[in-house]
């Protein structure tokens, strides 16, 4: 979608065209470059400034970003707004990455039993995947998470929990059309099993797809952990998420809107990028393809 | 024509029972399960609690209950609040009137920007103007609601005092002009994700269009590529956009209760986060199989519209 802005290409890479198309693509190229900056500095980062994200100094509250020792500022409570939102990150990102993970299992699990066998599993496996999908997303997470209480691996698996369900429909299609191919008919003439004709013949020719849902679900992943610490069911303060400091934001923003516009500056930032690299695995991957 | 319209009804009745058994499963997931109410204030023995459950049949086999419990639904009768005590559908349909306008309006706006911008971008592809859009839409959908209301608070609200920053109207004046004053702020938040979606949409049914043999014949012909545009292409390329239409009431639902808490609306979605805080289970579970019945309703509308207008589709299947 994005063939006006890449021209000139890398011919280093010439012989991985996969690699040559994504590198082309100049925004999924500042995706990942950022992704790699935003994860290395949220990693580094908090041993590497003088603040603490928990150390808290009333004297100092609400000290204006670019004006004294805090480069972003300071909170409520005075505590270092960089400091959190490095610490933030680590949190967000890795619910992300994690959410992620667990949705692609249940997602890729799903598709591929409901589309190799298809009949009354299939049935019922997908009706249940469109029943999923008739609840509004955040509606669906906010009721669940009333119901557990609010620590990171609860959170990943509740996002997991609503998020497997566009994946699964991925690979139920993907995995409809392959079950019919030659090689997999092949295959199955000689006697491979039906786990073997799934995961050895089906899943890797089903690679493209899946690995370019995944990444635009990191994205999703870190946008449905924003919605729902914002609106204070997710991850519980003390713990900084780039969510939950937005959530007492909308008090102070006639004072201190920086409170407000970092964090979500930083979501923004993270949520674009991993659109945009997802953006341009779909063009490496299926360059016939004009989305 | 008969038969589709038949085997979608069908679909959609399957549906709601599956939506439906979703339901009744996270309800009762709920810790203590529909008695969790009286098992939180802990103003009830165990004893008590086993008592209560016996009377309310809510020790028979689940599928016994569940199935008295669709009936009910099916009825009307969708349980009482434990706040106020009010029956949960008339909580739902007193705030249900301030969500729609909401809805409705950004969905106007994104219809009219996002069908220009797609159309635009289809028919001078690549241009500045094009990758522009692209690159815009992709940022569009990656900024969080919620952030997007709060910058647009203090810029309009805050800043320039142009825009209330909240509320349905102002009390005491609930005149036409100050109800679409405070309408802009929250309906502009709403429509960013759905303009986004809509013009990429847009952009490619366009793609698609302008392709075929009738615009070539048109062109042929000597029709002005004004009339071609309006006339021919355009009438076309926004026929597939009715099943959009359905397919994004989902994440309008949900970007509606984002916008409505920013911006302190009082409508289904400000209802469900307040019914949460009170753990007033009832009318959770009653607004979430609401807005999931309304999406089921809305893409059923949206594909019994699209076989009407586009003959193909029904004829097809």
């Amino acid at each position: 979608m994005t063939e006006a802005v890449s021209p000139a290409p890398n011919r280093k890479l010439a012989r991985w065209p996969v690699a040559q198309r994504f590198a082309d693509h100049r925004l999924a190229l500042f995706g990942l470059a950022t992704i790699i900056v935003l994860a290395f500095s949220c990693l580094v980062g908090p041993w590497l400034l003088p603040f603490s994200d928990t150390h808290i100094d009333m004297q100092s509250r609400f000290a204006a970003p670019f004006s004294g020792s805090h480069v972003f500022g300071t909170d409520m409570m005075g505590r270092d707004t960089l400091a959190r939102l490095l610490m933030a990150g680590r949190i967000s990102l890795s619910i992300g990455f994690s959410a992620m993970a667990v949705s692609m299992v249940i997602g890729v699990s799903v598709g591929l039993i409901a589309g190799f066998y298809g009949g009354a599993i299939g049935a019922v496996l997908m009706r249940f995947v469109d029943a999923m999908l008739c609840f509004p997303s955040i509606f669906l997470l906010l009721a669940i998470s009333a119901l557990v209480s609010p620590t990171v691996p609860a959170i990943i698996f509740l996002i997991a929990m609503t998020s497997w369900m566009e994946v699964a429909r991925v690979v139920e299609a993907q995995t409809r059309s392959l079950r019919t191919r030659e090689y997999t008919l092949a295959a199955h003439s000689y006697g491979a099993s039906s786990s073997r004709l799934m995961f050895r013949e089906i899943l890797p020719n089903a690679i493209a797809p899946i690995v370019v849902a995944a990444t635009l679900n990191v994205a999703n992943a870190i946008l449905a952990e924003s919605y729902i610490s914002f609106l204070g069911f997710g991850i519980q303060p003390p713990t900084p998420s780039w969510g939950n400091m937005l959530n007492s934001a909308q008090t102070y923003l006639t004072s201190a809107p920086w409170l407000a516009i970092i964090p979500g500056a930083a979501i923004t930032l993270a949520v674009t990028s991993f659109n945009f690299i997802g953006d341009g695995m779909r063009d490496a991957l299926d360059p016939r393809a004009d989305h | 024509m008969a038969t589709f319209l038949l085997r979608r009804f069908g679909q959609a009745v399957i549906l709601l029972i599956v939506v439906s058994m979703i339901g009744f499963t996270i309800l009762h997931l709920a810790p203590g399960g529909p008695l969790s109410q009286y098992a939180v204030d802990g103003s009830m023995t165990q004893a008590d609690l086993d008592r209560l459950a016996d009377q309310l049949g809510l020790n028979r086999p689940l599928p016994v209950q569940y199935g008295e419990w669709f009936l009910r639904m099916l009825q009307g009768d969708w349980g009482v609040s434990y706040r106020d005590r009010q029956p949960v559908l008339d909580i739902i349909f007193s705030h249900l009137g301030a969500t729609l306008e909401l809805m409705l309006t950004a969905t106007v706006i994104a219809v009219v920007l996002g069908v220009w911008i797609g159309t635009l971008g289809a028919i001078r592809r690549y241009s500045f103007f094009d990758s522009l859009a692209t690159v815009g839409a992709m940022v569009a959908l990656s900024i969080p609601t919620f952030w997007f209301g709060l910058i647009v608070i203090y810029v309009f609200s805050v800043g320039l005092d142009w825009l209330p920053s909240g509320n349905r109207y102002t009390i005491g004046d609930g005149s036409f002009w100050n109800r679409v004053h405070h309408l802009v702020g929250p309906s502009i938040v709403l429509a960013l994700v759905s303009t986004a979606v809509w013009s990429r949409y847009m952009r490619s049914s366009m793609l698609d269009v302008i392709n075929q043999d009738y615009i070539r014949t048109a062109r042929a012909k000597g029709v002005s590529e004004r009339r071609i545009l309006f006339r021919h292409a355009m009438r076309n390329a926004l026929l597939p956009m009715i099943t959009i239409a359905g397919v994004q009431l989902p994440v309008l639902l949900s970007g509606a209760l984002v916008t409505e808490t920013v911006f302190t609306w009082p409508g289904m979605g400000r209802l469900f986060l307040d019914s949460i805080s009170y753990r007033d289970y009832p009318v959770v579970m009653g607004v979430l199989m609401f807005s999931a019945v309304i999406v089921l309703l809305g893409n059923l509308l949206a594909d019994l519209l699209y076989s009407v207008a586009d003959p193909r589709i029904s004829r097809q299947s």
